[in-house]
């Protein structure tokens, strides 16, 4: 018969998880985060590195994640919810690379694009938030407090993820790049290799502490100098430290293999 | 081997001409096909004409011949009554060619009681309902049962070689081989047959083992029985008729949700939808309605809708209420989209995606929304193509490209190049030298024009200005990194859409990374790195 315990105080708790070996499988009910089951249904993915900007660990469905300053971070962004077969849509911007987007791993065939959404971008949002998970808005112009109010409540009415791309405002995260450098470029030799990013969040609500976070572009390495680790799972990527002098050096020095001619 | 009963119409291109172009087949009539005669009425047959004759020559035997030139769709088409009206005594009937049928003996004899009895049952029902002589021939397999048919035989069973035997060798239809065996002292189909056949194989090639076979009577290949299309249609008789367009769209609804669900039971779509209509004084109205894409269940019903407005709201001679609606899907094709994915996600989501992105395109026109696909290409604005919704995304270029740009890609490509000019140490304009040098070394950029807000540093977007601010222009921005000149030459065969050019990547001071391109002594930034 089994025995059963009245606990009374959390000592007890602990006293009782370690005599039982638990260790590490008992966790208080106010430490749980949402099972990764649950990610599909409320929360869609975002990157490991991006996940602790996040106060729900993803985004979160009939959310608003303002973005700015570097369009890698938008697509960084989308990366995860779409190769997990999520679709999204970005609405006025014709100049957003897509074949960036496919390095990213952005399925294409789920990115629909309305590069010209024309003075009526509003209705064009509002339409795609019907039926597509996350869709990144790039306003011409300086949006009104009330439309922004609009369409955030109609995202959050259905369920989708509205992404602005520039000036907004009431958004319930913050994500802006706020510095950033390329390296792998000397002068005159190698190329454009390895982008970092640094991000940095404000919010309201449970996202309004101040945080960042470092994303390197590509995740995966693009060169192979000793002691970059390319080989790390991308998951470690995210904390790789930037580079310094002596590899830097090593990578400006690798050929640039690029240059033939058609 | 199986019994195999065959239909055959003599002289069937004429009897088709006749039946379709309304020509009397009892006067002398001809089919010509590249100026030589390939079928021939009786009466013409009669008066001397015979196939292979030229025109003229069959003319000068028959001065009063009908010629009507050759049509194969025309038979094809005229053959398809018989063709029904077989299938509604038996199943299975495969369609020889035009003018000929076969199906398998055993069902129908066995049904009328022998193969005499549903021979001349079919003859008769062919003759009664297309008004078309048909002949019906027993053996075992289809060539055997077509012979048997030119003479209306029923060959009794296991009498097939024997009575192949005695034909002559130009049944077979080979024109080539009938004559090599002739002149080989073959006469016959039993002659042939008694050939062994591995000598058959070395002598004459493949083709002509196949015809050994037939000539034993060993016609193995078994009938591909045609499959009746499946009825589609859906339609509603309507006891009171419909007068008023609210109760007509009501009635469209619930036939475009039956017609969508029966097209989708098939794993089909309709292009093309037919409306037809019966009015309460008896008119008929019919029209067609066409679409690019697939119709779904609201866009039949809208079109449904419409047109049912169109009618009854037509001024001038009003049609009178409809008593009858009936859609027919005038085109469909094969689409999978209705079915669910194997792992359950394909399904609602992307339905309900296809409604938000269809109902964008309605408000701003098909080509507004795009997907893009990669195609091969050299520089990041050449390796998309950017594809309008619904239509069908080219297949993903695997190939390798020599003379890509190597990754990462720039996340921003301007659509139209935006010019700058890029300066060396000592301040002068930096251009191409000859065999791919350049005249200094790049130390600074400045925008030629207002650069678009895709080229502005990167800043916190509370910050970012619209970008419509133009800003001046003199600003010299240092290059802290640069590569290049990678050039590429393309199209260089075809001089007016040949265009040289070299390929730089720059590192800004403030962190932005640039792809530059020089193209005859202009700089413009392709792509921004940001």
């Amino acid at each position: 018969m089994a025995k059963i315990f009245t606990l009374r105080r959390p000592t007890d708790v602990a006293d009782l998880v370690r005599s039982h070996g638990l260790t590490g499988l008992v966790r208080p009910a106010s430490a749980h985060v949402p099972h990764p089951d649950g990610v599909g249904e409320r929360i869609l993915p975002v990157l490991p590195e991006l996940r602790g900007l996040f106060p729900a660990g993803g985004l979160r469905r009939g959310s608003t994640v303002l973005v700015g300053g570097s369009t890698s971070l938008l697509l960084s962004l989308l990366t995860s919810a779409s190769s997990a077969g999520s679709w999204c849509a970005v609405v006025g911007m014709p100049d957003l690379g897509l074949v960036a987007a496919a390095e990213f791993g952005i399925a294409l065939g789920r990115l629909a694009l309305v590069p010209d959404p024309g003075p009526d971008w509003p209705a064009v949002v509002a339409a795609l938030l019907d039926g597509i998970d996350v869709v990144v808005a790039a306003p011409p112009g300086p949006v009104p407090v009330a439309l922004a109010g609009r369409l955030a409540a109609r995202a959050r009415q259905r369920g989708g993820v509205l992404v602005p791309y520039g000036r907004w405002t009431g958004a319930d995260v913050v994500l802006e790049a706020t510095a950033g450098g390329w390296s792998g470029l000397g002068r005159g030799r190698g190329r454009l290799c390895r982008h970092e990013l640094v991000v940095s969040r404000r919010g309201r609500g449970a996202a309004a502490l101040p945080r960042q976070a470092v994303v390197w572009i590509p995740r995966l390495g693009c060169v192979d100098p000793p002691g970059l680790g390319c080989v790390d799972p991308p998951g470690d990527l995210g904390r790789l430290h930037p580079l310094q002098g002596e590899q830097a050096s090593k990578i400006s020095r690798s050929p640039g293999q690029v240059g033939a001619v058609a | 081997m199986s019994r195999t009963m065959l239909v055959w119409c003599p002289d069937w291109p004429v009897v088709a001409a006749g039946l379709v172009e309304g020509v009397s087949v009892h006067e002398p009539v001809a089919i010509l096909a590249a100026n030589r005669v390939v079928a021939c009425s009786v009466a013409a047959r009669a008066e001397g004409v015979r196939g292979g004759l030229r025109k003229r020559e069959a003319q000068s035997r028959c001065p009063h011949l009908v010629v009507l030139e050759d049509d194969p769709a025309r038979d094809a088409r005229a053959f398809e009554p018989v063709v029904a009206a077989v299938e509604e005594l038996a199943a299975g009937v495969e369609v020889i060619r035009p003018g000929s049928c076969a199906l398998a003996a055993r069902g129908p004899s066995r049904y009328f009681g022998s193969e005499a009895a549903a021979a001349e049952r079919i003859v008769e029902h062919v003759a009664q309902s297309c008004l078309v002589e048909a002949q019906v021939g027993v053996a075992e397999g289809a060539f055997a049962a077509g012979l048997a048919a030119r003479t209306g035989r029923l060959v009794k069973p296991g009498e097939t070689p024997a009575f192949l035997a005695g034909i002559d060798i130009a049944a077979l239809d080979r024109p080539e081989l009938v004559d090599l065996l002739r002149r080989l002292g073959v006469g016959t189909l039993g002659a042939f047959a008694a050939l062994p056949a591995a000598d058959v194989l070395g002598r004459f090639g493949l083709d002509a083992v196949l015809a050994h076979r037939l000539a034993a009577g060993r016609d193995e290949r078994p009938l591909a029985a045609r499959r009746p299309p499946p009825d589609l249609d859906v339609g509603q008789t309507f006891d009171e008729p419909l007068e008023r367009v609210d109760a007509a769209a009501f009635a469209a609804r619930q036939l475009a949700e039956r017609l969508h669900e029966r097209l989708a039971g098939h794993g089909l779509a309709c292009t093309r939808l037919g409306i037809a209509a019966v009015t309460e004084h008896g008119a008929e109205l019919h029209r067609t309605w066409r679409h690019d894409g697939l119709l779904t269940a609201a866009g039949i019903a809208d079109r449904v809708r419409w047109q049912l407005d169109g009618w009854l709201a037509r001024t001038g001679r009003r049609p009178g209420a409809i008593v009858r609606l009936r859609l027919y899907p005038d085109g469909v094709v094969e689409y999978a989209g209705f079915q669910l994915g194997l792992w359950g996600d394909a399904g609602e989501e992307r339905d309900r995606a296809h409604r938000a992105l269809t109902r964008v395109q309605g408000m701003l026109g098909p080509d507004a929304v795009v997907t893009g696909a990669l195609v091969g290409g050299r520089d990041p604005g050449d390796r998309i193509r950017l594809v309008p919704w619904g239509d069908e995304r080219p297949d993903p270029a695997t190939e390798p490209w020599p003379g890509r740009l190597p990754e990462p890609a720039p996340a921003s490509v301007p659509r139209e190049p935006l010019p700058v000019e890029v300066f060396d140490g000592a301040g002068a304009p930096v251009r191409l030298a000859a065999r791919l040098g350049i005249t200094g070394e790049p130390a600074g950029l400045s925008f030629v024009g207002p650069p678009a807000a895709a080229a502005r540093p990167a800043q916190p977007p509370a910050v970012v200005e619209p970008s419509a601010v133009v800003e001046p222009s003199a600003v010299v921005e240092p290059i802290t990194g640069w590569a290049g000149p990678w050039p590429v030459d393309e199209r260089w065969w075809a001089p007016e859409e040949a265009s040289p050019r070299v390929r730089f990547q720059v590192c800004l001071a403030d962190g932005r990374a640039l792809l530059l391109t020089l193209t005859s002594g202009l700089w413009s930034v392709t792509g921004v790195y940001e």
